[in-house]
């Protein structure tokens, strides 16, 4: 017999296999998942959920798919929370503070709770990345809201009504295109491949690609020399 | 240490992993010759098991190998009535349908809303919760001074066994230099040296180090601002909702799809000059019961919406698995693990702490070599459920210093420390995992099927990859591909007139079907996989 736990869906309790994951507990218990499930291997926030233990009082967040059931786990789901996406055109906006107090001002209204922080299912510094945002050094912002998968649970916990992972997202896109440093050599390939300059030889690759027993092209291929 | 490592032949064997580490560290095997290669896959790639696959009885591409699974998608029944299916009065009535919303499906829409075409999305799922999402390892480009397209050519087209289309491979690798520009220039944050030189490394099969990555959160990275682009432009996202059949106009052209909302059944009708399908892959079907790196969405709806319409299929009885997939635990059983953590120097390991095979091999010879140390060799390491190959993970810090893993595999390090595996100082138990579809939709190099006016772009594609494709251009074939499909019916869609809408084609299939003996339950496109344990019978 396998070891089995008691677990609370929305409050409803059923009796799952202690090994097995929480979303795949809800499919064990009958589930057919259509919201709440995306990746399944905790790239895209989409199974954001907050769970208690019977009997404790902290109450905690964590991606379905990532997490095992524990015994008298009660758990809901958030498939689904309304964060505040503000629309902006990457090649005009501002890319310092100014930014932000145009965009999400309400950064500004953070009360210091650490609240997302601790909601982060990511582990994530979520309050030092909204300070840094508030600061304009959105290079740091971006470092420390890299690994944001948007789930929204920080959010959630908010007093401000702030919507962390969209200011993540802002802030490292201004880091990519503005803060981090050009790429020279891509900026020259990009000239020399509008110019013309790979297609003769690209075109040649193409005929012996094309050849009766492509023998050249295989030659080419099993004795091209790899960097080390 | 290995207090997740509980059986005794994991802790015999990972004392000689641990004891042979310095050695195995500093050995350079050697590569496979051709015939070598050839002679691991025939005898244990899965593509090569003849009793998984079946003839096709219909459609364009009839007598043609296909996995059982695919077979029976391909050919099942329609999940509509097109009698029931009012045509006249279309709930959205648009220049450009995209269905998908990953990193192809974006991209198109994008590059098309960028042209000036009114142009929407429609995703069974949310947009980004795709394939794109999760590609870890890195996106290739020949962008550095001692690299050409041409030489990504080389790879690309020898790496895929010589069967890539060879005008689509030369668009792949062409336009990878300026992929990488469009992406840095919205915002994508590139792994980069602090003169702005791009930080590269090698893939399986590359014979230059052109690995572009964003940590290894490289497809997240991607796909977070490719989403947030489509949001700015306010394209219209329609989520949780379906394309379950192509509509074509009174001249055989696609001018647009029935729509089924995931969570109420309803259906719509979607009118447009042109569709783009963006579907992605198959992973979700689980060819020959391989658990699989993929989205719970990857069930190859596009293949079975566009073979219905009419389009033929290229290699589609050529599948990924992707080499290192993780054994264990059992709750990340099929993950992916990228092979970047390869490129960095991690190598295979059996259960002797032998270094049995070149890491960077391509990764259906890498697969094949693995699976030939478990079931012929004898020298895997059981998992309980199934076995696996040591990937020898503290490697990369013996060779790169402490705080590589860290800074260069962080979700690799996330994975495995919540199930108490420790990296940087235990290796993992990997084994192969159903990961990408190399076969696809037959296209043209303007991205268009063998429907007029129906394009495809993404994994639903076939022949740019041939029969195996190179880490890293997957992610680079979404964005070439997609923006090429965006900018093709970005001018495509102003010289198209639609006809009278018809589904005479889905009642043409069902005669067909009929004609052939074919009598099955099964509805198709899948949708979604069905993982719910069933009760009452």
């Amino acid at each position: 017999m396998e070891n089995m736990v008691n677990i609370f869906l929305f409050g409803k309790q059923y009796s799952v296999p202690a090994s097995l994951t929480i979303m795949k507990a809800m499919e064990y218990a009958g589930y057919k998942l259509v919201r709440g499930c995306g990746c399944r291997n905790g790239f895209c926030g989409a199974c954001a959920t907050i769970y208690r233990i019977k009997g404790k009082q902290e109450l905690f967040t964590c991606l379905a798919c990532q997490t095992q059931v524990q015994d008298n786990m009660y758990i809901a789901t958030l498939p689904f929370f309304p964060l505040i996406k503000q629309v902006y055109d990457i090649n005009t906006i501002p890319t310092n503070q100014q930014v932000m107090m145009q965009l999400y001002p309400e950064i500004y209204a953070c009360v210091g709770c650490n609240a997302c922080t601790k909601a982060c299912t990511q582990k994530l510094n979520v309050m030092q990345y909204i300070a840094y945002a508030q600061r304009g050094d959105f290079a740091k912002c971006a470092e420390e809201s890299f690994d944001c998968v948007m789930c929204g649970v920080c959010s959630s916990r908010c007093p401000a009504g702030i919507s962390h992972p969209q200011v993540g997202m802002l802030a490292r896109r201004i880091n990519g295109k503005y803060l981090q440093p050009k790429t020279q050599h891509l900026e020259d390939r990009v000239k020399e491949i509008h110019n013309g300059d790979f297609k003769e030889f690209l075109d040649e690759l193409m005929a012996e690609s094309r050849e009766e027993g492509q023998a050249k092209i295989m030659e080419r291929y099993n004795t091209r020399e790899i960097e080390q | 240490m290995y207090e997740s490592y509980t059986t005794d032949q994991m802790r015999e064997s990972l004392k000689k992993v641990e004891a042979n580490r310095a050695a195995n560290a500093a050995y350079e095997p050697e590569r496979m010759t051709a015939q070598q290669k050839d002679d691991v896959l025939m005898t244990y790639h899965p593509d090569y098991i003849v009793s998984e696959f079946e003839d096709l009885k219909i459609g364009p591409n009839k007598g043609e190998k296909v996995p059982h699974q695919l077979a029976d998608l391909l050919q099942a029944n329609s999940r509509i009535d097109p009698a029931k299916i009012d045509l006249e009065n279309p709930k959205y009535d648009v220049d450009v349908l995209v269905i998908g919303g990953g990193g192809a499906g974006s991209s198109a829409a994008i590059e098309a809303h960028e042209g000036g075409a009114d142009v929407m999305i429609v995703t069974k799922l949310r947009i980004g919760d795709a394939n794109t999402m999760m590609a870890e390892g890195g996106i290739q480009a020949a962008d550095k001074p001692n690299d050409s397209p041409c030489q990504h050519y080389i790879d690309a087209y020898g790496g895929g066994h010589f069967k890539g289309k060879p005008e689509l491979v030369a668009k792949l690798v062409t336009e990878a230099p300026d992929a990488i520009k469009w992406l840095n220039e919205l915002g994508v944050e590139f792994d980069k040296m602090p003169d702005g030189t791009m930080v590269t490394t090698h893939g399986g099969g590359t014979s230059r180090k052109r690995m572009h990555a964003c940590k290894d959160y490289s497809g997240a990275e991607i796909m977070k601002t490719l989403r947030d682009e489509v949001l700015n432009r306010q394209i219209p996202v329609v989520d949780f909702t379906a394309a379950v059949e192509i509509i074509k106009d009174d001249k055989g052209a696609a001018a647009g799809a029935v729509l089924m909302n995931m969570e109420t059944g309803e259906l719509m009708v979607a009118k447009a000059k042109c569709v783009v399908i963006a579907t992605g892959g198959a992973g979700r079907l689980h060819y020959q019961g391989f658990p699989t790196s993929n989205h719970y969405g990857a069930t190859a709806d596009g293949l079975i919406l566009a073979y219905r319409a009419g389009a033929k299929l290229l290699y589609a009885d050529s599948l990924q698995y992707h080499p290192t997939g993780a054994a264990f635990p059992e709750q990340i059983f099929g993950a992916l693990v990228t092979e970047k953590v390869r490129s960095l120097g991690a190598k295979l390991v059996n259960v002797d702490g032998e270094v049995f095979m070149h890491p960077l091999e391509t990764r259906d010879i890498c697969a094949s070599s693995i699976i030939r140390e478990c079931k012929a060799r004898g020298k895997g390491i059981s998992t309980g459920d199934g076995e696996g190959v040591w990937l020898d993970t503290p490697m990369i810090e013996l060779k790169n210093g402490e705080g590589t893993i860290e800074k260069r595999i962080p979700a690799m390090l996330r994975m495995f420390m919540e199930y108490g595996i420790d990296i940087r100082k235990e290796p993992i138990l990997v084994y192969p995992t159903l990961h990408y579809q190399n076969g696809g939709i037959d296209i043209t190099p303007d991205g268009m099927s063998g429907v007029e006016n129906l394009y495809v772009a993404g994994e639903a594609v076939g022949g740019i990859h041939g029969r195996n494709r190179l880490m890293g251009n997957s992610l680079l074939d979404v964005i070439v591909f997609g923006r090429n499909a965006g900018r093709s019916v970005r001018e495509k869609f102003k010289t198209v007139t639609v006809g009278k809408l018809t589904l005479e084609h889905v009642n043409d299939f069902a005669k067909e079907m009929k004609a052939a003996g074919i009598e099955t339950d099964i509805v198709s496109p899948k949708l979604l996989p069905d993982y719910a344990r069933k009760f009452n019978g």
